[in-house]
């Protein structure tokens, strides 16, 4: 791994007496597009003000580009953030949105002009510079509030939940501006999400934090396949996770023979890695949806429900009826206690 | 039946509040000497005369500049307090509050006399600094208050995108803030202005020879003079303070922050 771009060592961040964030250690590499994400309350938003600045350490270090800047104030640290709600100037136009750091600066008016003016063509708002926020579609303004922090082309660019506040369609959209900005410009970016999905979609490496602490860090392929813990495999989407006790699936309702040697503490299975019509044991299906390209099942099993998917050219099952299933080995996932 | 018990009740209340001002209008246009209504004939000498009276006019100076510099004092307190409360978890943020609040609660008679006797008398505070002190702070709760309200619908990440564009905390308050609350800030100087310029109670008893605000002034003129003027002039100021809430209405819709 080359060298850090961005480093937090040893970051505890508190607010009075409650630690957010005990010793956190992370580097994050130059050009990097990487992902904090936890539930709310994780810590991750609140590493993100530390690393803009907003937030004071109470201990440890935060350096960017070589540069000690755990004092620094969060307006000489070059970095840019993007808030969730955007917090756009609504008393200015577009223009003067993307201009106000660069005016800040001084910088003579026709540079002025001419960055703003290519900050707002790369986000695609040509033509809107005379719009104040209030007149711009969601989607606008998020574009607008990324403009306003690239033309002050920062080290590292934060983004608050980037998506969150944005309809399916204009995710997706923004999705790939925001991929292709960060391929155009270069700048190392660091979000925070809630959303194992849109972390999955657009981050190089995810950070996955629980109680302030990195659960898992790793590139999306990583996470989504291999997670090592029963917090990572819930949030990746492993729906039925239990004990594996003495040649036993236990759980909080009760227990099952397993059908082959456990290799971990917990096992845990996908939706789509339980076989439903065959296998060794017998549950009754307690709810059924269509879901397009499968079937969802709930199946009523002696270690509680487990959620199955099944193909859809397989006969559906009715409510209420016993059905066969199995939890192969090949699709269990391995995890630590 | 229900229409005209609705309209019945409009009208009243319409007869109330304008019917005083309409029965000065017309009793300060009065041809007679003395004040009454209906008037006797009509004529336009007593507004002319209300000009001329030299007291008015320099009672009419004092409390336009109370008004004025009481305001803007006001607001130079009341801006930053208001922001202050807003933004920061103060330890006794509810008692500054009721502090600030307090000089509407407290009757304006005994703010007066309360800083008779313990500023003017035994400090030798001029009255005209006295009176300047009072309108002061008679003013700042609404220029607390209404700053507050326009401050609470300006969420407080406008200013850290600020700050994160370069901004110091200074300039982010002066370029970001302020321009987002100037109509707030703008309605309490009206709000204030207006308040200050009709007080009565305050003023009482911190009027002496030769220092009176008007409201004071036509007072002691009505006790010696029963002319129509003081009616010709209350309803000049009264159409003052209409043009005044009129063009703020025109100009940024006064009415949304009060």
């Amino acid at each position: 791994m080359s060298e850090p771009f961005v480093s937090l060592s040893n970051l505890t961040l508190s607010y009075g007496d409650t630690v957010a964030v005990p010793a956190l250690d992370l580097d994050v590499v130059e050009g990097e597009l990487i992902a904090l994400l936890g539930p709310s309350g994780c810590g991750k938003t609140t590493t993100m003000r530390a690393i803009a600045g907003l937030l004071s350490p109470t201990s440890g270090r935060i350096s960017i580009d070589g540069r000690d800047v755990t004092r620094v104030a969060a307006n000489k640290r070059g970095i840019g953030l993007v808030f969730q709600s955007y917090a756009l100037f609504p008393h200015l136009s577009a223009f003067e949105n993307v201009a106000f750091g660069l005016r800040l600066q001084k910088l003579p008016e026709a540079e002025i002009r001419s960055r703003t003016e290519a900050g707002i063509a790369t986000v695609g708002l040509a033509g809107f510079e005379g719009r104040k926020p209030a007149e711009m579609s969601g989607g606008q303004q998020q574009r607008l509030a990324l403009a306003r922090s690239l033309v002050m082309e920062p080290k590292v660019l934060l983004l608050d939940e980037p998506l969150s506040n944005l309809d399916a369609r204009l995710r997706l959209e923004m999705r790939t501006e925001l991929q292709r900005v960060q391929k155009k410009t270069g700048v190392t970016m660091v979000f925070v999400t809630h959303d194992q999905a849109e972390a999955l979609a657009l981050a190089d490496r995810i950070v996955l934090m629980k109680d302030g602490k990195i659960e898992q860090l790793g590139t999306p392929h990583e996470l989504y396949a291999e997670p090592a813990t029963a917090f990572a495999a819930e949030f990746m989407g492993f729906e039925n996770i239990f004990r594996a006790e003495g040649g036993n699936l236990v759980s909080d309702h009760g227990q099952m023979p397993l059908g082959f040697a456990a290799a971990a503490p917990m096992l845990a299975w996908r939706p789509s890695g339980v076989v439903v019509g065959e296998g060794p044991f017998r549950g009754t299906v307690s709810a059924s949806s269509f879901a397009g390209g499968h079937r969802e099942y709930v199946i009523e099993t002696p270690l509680g429900p487990i959620k199955a998917d099944a193909p859809i050219e397989s006969a559906e099952v009715p409510l209420g009826e016993s059905v066969a299933f199995d939890l192969p080995e090949t699709t269990a996932r391995a995890l630590a206690a | 039946m229900k229409n005209l018990t609705a309209w019945a009740i409009i009208g009243a209340t319409l007869t109330f509040l304008i019917g005083p001002f309409i029965i000065i209008i017309f009793a300060g246009a009065s041809a007679g000497e003395a004040l009454a209504f209906p008037p006797d004939g009509l004529s336009l000498r007593w507004y002319l005369k209300v000009f001329t009276i030299e007291s008015f006019r320099q009672s009419f100076v004092l409390s336009m500049g109370l008004a004025v510099f009481g305001t803007l004092a006001a607001l130079l307190l009341g801006v930053p307090a208001a922001y202050a409360l807003n933004r920061y978890d103060l330890p006794g943020a509810e008692t500054i509050r009721t502090i600030v609040a307090s000089p509407i609660i407290v009757p304006g008679i005994i703010v007066g006399l309360a800083l008779l006797r313990y500023l003017v008398i035994p400090l030798n505070f001029t009255v005209t600094m006295a009176l300047f002190l009072a309108h002061t702070a008679l003013v700042l709760p609404y220029a607390v208050r209404v700053v507050s309200s326009s401050l609470n619908n300006l969420r407080s990440d406008m200013e850290e995108a600020a700050v994160l564009l370069g901004c110091s905390r200074v300039q982010a308050f002066t370029k970001v803030v302020l321009p987002n609350i100037r109509g707030g800030v703008l309605a309490a100087f009206i709000l204030g202005f207006v308040t200050s310029f009709n007080q009565v109670p305050v003023s009482l008893f911190l009027s002496g020879p030769g220092v009176r605000t008007l409201p004071i002034d036509m007072l002691a003129y009505m006790e010696i003079t029963y002319d129509p003027s003081v009616a010709a002039l209350s309803a000049l100021l009264a159409f003052m303070s209409l043009a005044i809430v009129f063009v703020a209405e025109r100009l940024l819709g006064f009415s949304r922050y009060v």
